[in-house]
């Protein structure tokens, strides 16, 4: 299968410059080489149905048959040796904990701005900033207590922080079910390779949940917060809460009562002391953010600022995953731990600057252009292969908002061999870890790898022709 | 979700049975094959929406078992049922076995699945035991793997009303045989032993009742059996202790309307008799069965389904009516 595998042209995960196996690839590479290739193909459709059979589905909206799509899942596994990936735990913990400090000074005395080392107007014309939380203390002091912080190696095969997800970030379900998919299918594969497990995640959600609660007595009751089974997200909602043994509730489940927050039951009310919602800040509660929300919950906001329930993310994080505030998290971690960032950025230009506009708008065809604001590969402009009008549309976005908008240069990500019709190809992949700040930063060995399947494609989103692969890491 | 995993079993095991029946009987003209199906589509309550989609009978047995078996246009069809078993299973997915989640939407993947058709096509026979099998494995799985606590008794309780429900539909399809000049005995035991069948209690009936299966032996056993798991009684027996066990009010009494009811029915059943039954003719007396069903599922829904509202004005959504607005906020982009 892997006898025409190009491994030139790009940084590639598997084989060094020259076409040798690196050596964490070795084992597998041989085991893999073994298995005949209709075997290694039958293998591979028992993945997909396992994923069927679990209903690991996304949902099609509105259609009436009830579409549902798999995520679509890749048995080459990307390996992480175990060297490499304390250099990204280190890194990550950094930016974790410069990030919730960073929160914590946004929301109270606001050093960082008055010291000039971010310009105030970033921070106050930033669509997720709170200013009405100025002055409230969350428990612990932890405003992201999940992140998922997007990861990319370079041609040379730096990692770079892509950008950070300090809101609701999803996918870790599929990091777990990647992994139990590729165990039923190659159970062989795992006995002596030394890959470290993840099962641990849901235990650690929960720890960390149970730590953030305001009330000491007994023992905190957790609900997962979820906008409803027609999200996308509602198989992974439902995963976490049963692997964590709490309920998932909607809006309608929760009543506020002299600023605590009750979950109906058919016994009565239960206090509730910690929520991990996966519900957008603007539907959190319709007296305070959007009206229209029928969502949320009435009156759950006063119930958090007077100390009576946790909400994890907390509210007002997405100001730090804005990607323009993107650019200063390298000064962010500088300010406030006299450190030099282990990961690095990638190299950005903020479209609110003078100088950094007017080169953005000479080489719109060379850079990745991208809304402050977006995620799931939205409001994205890849210059390379974008038509004129597309780069005209965007010429016309930049002038009008500069403040909504960045630009990178184009990151050849790294390659990954994928299994494509029988073959193996080379194909550009991500990491996406699973960053847990509760009573200490745990992060999940490894992460969601995700892959573009297109051939040459560089945006692994899943709506966008996305799929993806169990990562391991070496012991 | 329970209600119609059982509503799929017991259509199938009636379209099974009564298909095979016809095949017991040489060439039936279609005015015969209509006298042999009405009922059937009539003791499922949905003779208009079929009279809609297929109009007159010319197509004969086809339409009615496309009808019943994999009509998406009808709510109640097997299809349809296990389509939305599955739909609510999935929203109470946290509260399931991962092995009893796994094996409904197997069949439901499986039905909807280009192999499930073509068995359907081809041996019938198969489709219909395909899925109760998977019924029954579904309901082993549940008793094996879930705890006996509140949502098991809800469960169980569901089960237990629609099977007691459909029993009493089934004894219901002899009231609409035409009144036939020849539907001397032969004919009668026929539709008998196919009611029996259709509950799947031949054999259990033979080991209490000699003899060929006659009205009064056959709805004898399925009104009043004590033993006979499908049997209304037995249901109903079921239900009352479900309710009290959910409310922890002792049985004999009642806290709310359901128990009410189901209490009142539980004994009339184990006091009454077929002569009565018979007396008050069995169709009325089916009739005011089912009608107490339906007062039992809206007591069960007001008192526990209901109160969770209570306080918040804002309506239930159900999905077929979701709104644009509620389907694009619950739909919001997940990071």
């Amino acid at each position: 299968m892997f006898e025409a595998y190009e491994a030139n042209g790009f940084f590639d995960e598997m084989f060094a410059a020259g076409g040798e196996v690196r050596p964490h690839y070795r084992a597998l590479l041989e085991r893999f080489s073994s298995f005949p290739p209709d075997d290694f193909n039958a293998r591979r459709a028992a993945c997909d149905q396992h994923f069927l059979r679990q209903g690991v589905t996304f949902n099609v909206y509105h259609d009436d048959r009830g579409t549902e799509r798999i995520f679509p899942f890749d048995p080459v596994p990307r390996v992480i040796p175990g060297a490499e990936w304390e250099h990204l735990e280190a890194g990550l913990t950094q930016r974790i904990i410069a990030l919730n400090l960073f929160l914590h000074d946004i929301y109270h005395d606001q050093h960082i701005l008055r010291d000039g080392v971010i310009p105030r107007f970033y921070i106050e014309e930033a669509k997720h900033y709170r200013p009405e939380f100025r002055g409230m203390n969350v428990p612990k002091d932890i405003y992201i207590h999940i992140c998922g912080s997007d990861l990319i190696r370079g041609a040379d095969g730096t990692y770079y922080v892509l950008e950070d997800n300090g809101r609701c970030p999803s996918g870790a379900s599929y990091l777990l079910e990647n992994r139990n998919a590729l165990k039923r299918a190659f159970p062989n594969l795992f006995e002596s390779l030394g890959v470290r497990p993840v099962d641990s995640y849901p235990r650690e959600l929960l720890e960390m949940l149970h730590h953030v609660s305001p009330h000491r007595e007994g023992e905190p009751v957790c609900v997962l917060l979820t906008p409803g089974c027609y999200n996308s997200a509602y198989f992974e909602h439902c995963y976490l809460a049963r692997e964590m043994g709490i309920e998932i509730v909607e809006g309608r489940d929760l009543v506020v009562m002299d600023d605590f927050v009750y979950m109906r039951t058919t016994k009565g009310l239960v206090r509730v002391d910690v929520i991990y919602r996966r519900i957008d800040d603007d539907f959190l509660d319709p007296t305070v953010f959007r009206k229209d929300s029928v969502l949320g919950v009435p009156g759950i906001m006063r119930a958090y600022q007077a100390g009576n329930v946790a909400l994890a993310n907390a509210v007002g994080t997405g100001v730090a995953d804005d990607k323009v505030i993107y650019y200063f998290v390298p000064k962010i971690i500088e300010y406030y731990l006299g450190q030099d960032p282990i990961l690095p950025n990638v190299p950005t230009y903020l479209a609110s600057e003078e100088s950094d506009r007017k080169y953005i708008l000479e080489h719109l065809p060379e850079l990745v252009v991208k809304a402050a604001n977006e995620s799931g590969g939205y409001g994205m402009l890849m210059g390379p292969s974008a038509s004129k009008e597309e780069i005209g549309l965007f010429h016309d976005k930049i002038i009008e908002d500069p403040r909504n908008f960045i630009a990178q240069p184009v990151v050849s990500l790294s390659r990954s061999p994928t299994y494509c019709d029988g073959i193996m190809e080379g194909r550009h992949i991500d990491l996406r870890p699973y960053i847990i700040y509760g009573d200490d930063v745990k992060i999940v060995p490894g992460g969601l790898t995700r892959v573009a399947l297109k051939k040459g494609s560089l945006v692994v989103n899943s709506s966008q022709g996305g799929g993806s692969k169990d990562t391991w890491v070496l012991k | 979700m329970v209600r119609y995993i059982e509503r799929a079993d017991n259509l199938s095991r009636l379209i099974e049975v009564n298909g095979q029946l016809l095949l017991d009987h040489e060439r039936l003209d279609s005015e015969r094959l209509r006298a042999f199906w009405k009922p059937i589509i009539l003791s499922t309550g949905d003779e208009e929406l079929f009279g809609d989609l297929y109009g007159a009978w010319e197509e004969g047995s086809a339409a009615v078992i496309r009808f019943l078996t994999d009509d998406r246009r009808n709510p109640n069809s097997i299809v349809s049922s296990i389509g939305q078993a599955r739909e609510n299973a999935r929203m109470v997915r946290d509260q399931l076995s991962e092995e009893l989640w796994e094996e409904l939407n197997s069949l439901y993947l499986f039905i909807n699945s280009r192999d499930g058709e073509a068995l359907l096509a081809n041996d019938p026979t198969r489709f219909y035991e395909t899925i109760r099998r998977a019924t029954f494995t579904f309901h082993g799985i549940a008793a094996a793997s879930i705890s006996r606590s509140e949502s098991w008794e809800f469960m169980d309780l569901g089960r237990h009303l629609e099977r007691a429900d459909k029993t009493t539909r089934f004894l219901d399809i002899t009231s609409f045989l035409p009144v036939d000049e020849e539907a001397a005995s032969g004919a009668a035991t026929f539709h008998w032993t196919a009611i029996l069948r259709s509950c799947g209690a031949l054999g259990a009936f033979r080991a209490e009742h000699r003899g060929e299966p006659s009205e009064e032996s056959v709805v004898d056993f399925l009104m009043f059996s004590r033993e006979f798991p499908r049997s209304v009684r037995y249901c109903v027996d079921r239900m009352d202790r479900n309710l009290h066990r959910i409310s922890g009010a002792p049985r004999g009494t009642y806290s709310n309307e359901a128990e009410r009811v189901t209490g009142r029915l539980l004994s009339e059943l184990s006091y009454g008799s077929t002569d009565e039954v018979l007396a008050v003719g069995l169709h009325s007396y089916l009739d005011g069965m089912q009608e107490r069903f339906n007062s039992i599922g809206g007591g069960v829904f007001r008192t526990y389904v209901q109160v969770r509202e209570t306080g918040d004005e804002r309506p239930p959504i159900p999905a077929a009516n979701m709104s644009a607005v509620v389907a694009w906020q619950m739909s919001q982009q997940q990071q």
